[in-house]
């Protein structure tokens, strides 16, 4: 790893300062990505700013039909949290199956967010839910937000301090992991809102997004039986050593039925 | 400032040591402090071999930065005995056979306190489930999961 200047702010306002005044600087969260990044030599900040110290932006708060998170709290925290469990308990599942008890204990929902992996659990959370992503600039609609492969609308010196779902009256998360690094090969996020369902993949594509077709078969007839085949192409999904562009269709389709399932059950 | 001086207390003493930023943990542990029971076996945060206590919780030591644990409480597998007295999750890895080469034993015994501090009387699926981000390649974890469920009972006293 190169070395670099290594900062703590107090505040989102020394930070930015700092990030304006440096040459090549990069914000640190749970540095679960972003170090491990730095040891290969895949990227090489000249300054790292952690952000990591600012306890205000770890909380958890439900206010009214909304659910806000703080961008620093930690998968582990979010996956224990009470007020979760009782609002959106499938956001607590979907935490707990990130990696492993390290990478929870200190990798964060606003730092998996930023980065914008593409087989990232947290980005099927946010497109399938009602979400917000608060920044200390505006607030960002989460279907706006990811823009391609370790891509988001994010400007390079702006910082995520909250997320906001509106809680629905059901969420779950169903994943195929690798079996090695646990992200998704595929991952199904499925919310239902006045009996009007969302569903997102993640892992499938370079980018999560939303299933449009499968989202109107299940609002007309929530079922099992009513999910169109191949309801996603293979044209635009990953083909690599995990698996073909095929059977991640064949994935998508098969996770879905099982997301249907756990609302049944 | 690419060197700065951090204060870590490890394993109850502390220590203060002028460090450059891109210094890992683990290699600060080892190569400054000269505790050597902490492994490193992939040096990429999947094997698990250089796991540490931070505080209460877990830690790969080679998946964060030294100067980001300023202040911080960190306790290694030397820390965890009394003297000569090994913990009771040691000797339950020994009285299991709990390991065969040993290289990844360390950083299983110190996962295995974490999840005990979590959940005192785990499951063997909470220990499985647990041992996610630990590897062994001699093993095939059954004996492994056998001593933690022993080291948990060993643990109430």
């Amino acid at each position: 790893m190169y070395s670099f200047n290594y900062h703590i702010p107090k505040n989102i306002d020394e930070a930015t300062t700092l990030f304006e005044k440096s040459n090549e600087p990069k914000y640190l969260a749970g540095g679960m990505t972003l170090v491990a990044s730095m040891k290969q030599r895949l990227t090489a900040p000249s300054d790292l700013i952690d952000l990591s110290k600012m306890d205000t932006l770890k909380s958890i708060v439900v206010e009214g039909k909304n659910l806000k998170i703080g961008a620093l709290t930690t998968h582990n925290s979010i996956s224990k949290s009470k007020d979760i469990k009782s609002t959106i308990s499938g956001l607590c599942d979907l935490s707990n199956g990130i990696g492993d008890q390290s990478v929870r204990n200190f990798g964060t929902i606003g730092g998996s967010i930023a980065n914008a992996d593409p087989a990232a659990d947290w980005p099927a959370a946010i497109l399938a839910l009602k979400s917000q992503i608060e920044t200390n600039m505006r607030i960002i609609n989460g279907e706006e937000f990811f823009k391609g492969m370790f891509e988001t609308i994010l400007d390079e010196k702006e910082i995520i301090t909250q997320i906001s779902f509106e809680i629905p009256s059901y969420f779950t998360y169903v994943k195929f992991p690798n079996p090695a690094s646990r992200y998704a090969i595929v991952g199904i996020g499925l919310s239902v809102y006045d009996k009007i369902a969302r569903v997102s993949v993640t892992g499938a594509s370079h980018t999560p997004f939303r299933a449009s077709e499968i989202e109107s078969a299940l609002s007309k007839n929530f079922k099992i039986d009513s999910i169109p085949l191949n309801s996603v192409s293979s044209e635009n999904l990953n083909n690599d050593i995990h698996a073909s562009a095929e059977y991640r269709s064949h994935l998508i389709d098969v996770l879905t039925k099982d997301a249907v399932r756990t609302y049944t059950q | 400032m690419e060197n700065k001086t951090i204060k870590i207390n490890i394993n109850g003493k502390d220590f203060e040591e002028n460090i450059n930023s891109n210094l890992l943990l683990i290699d600060f542990i080892r190569e400054k402090i000269k505790l050597t029971g902490s492994h490193i076996g992939c040096d990429t945060s999947q094997c698990g071999s250089c796991m540490v206590l931070y505080n209460d919780i877990c830690l790969k030591s080679c998946s964060v930065l030294a100067i980001q644990m300023d202040g911080a409480k960190i306790t290694t597998i030397e820390g965890i005995s009394d003297g000569d007295n090994l913990h009771p999750m040691q000797e339950s890895f020994r009285e299991c056979h709990g390991l065969q080469c040993g290289f990844c034993t360390p950083g299983m015994i110190i996962s295995a306190i974490a999840l005990i501090k979590e959940k005192p009387t785990p499951s063997e699926k909470d220990i499985r489930e647990h041992l996610e981000g630990n590897l062994c390649r001699c093993t095939g974890y059954e004996n492994i999961v056998k001593s933690i469920s022993a080291g948990a009972e060993k643990m109430k006293g």
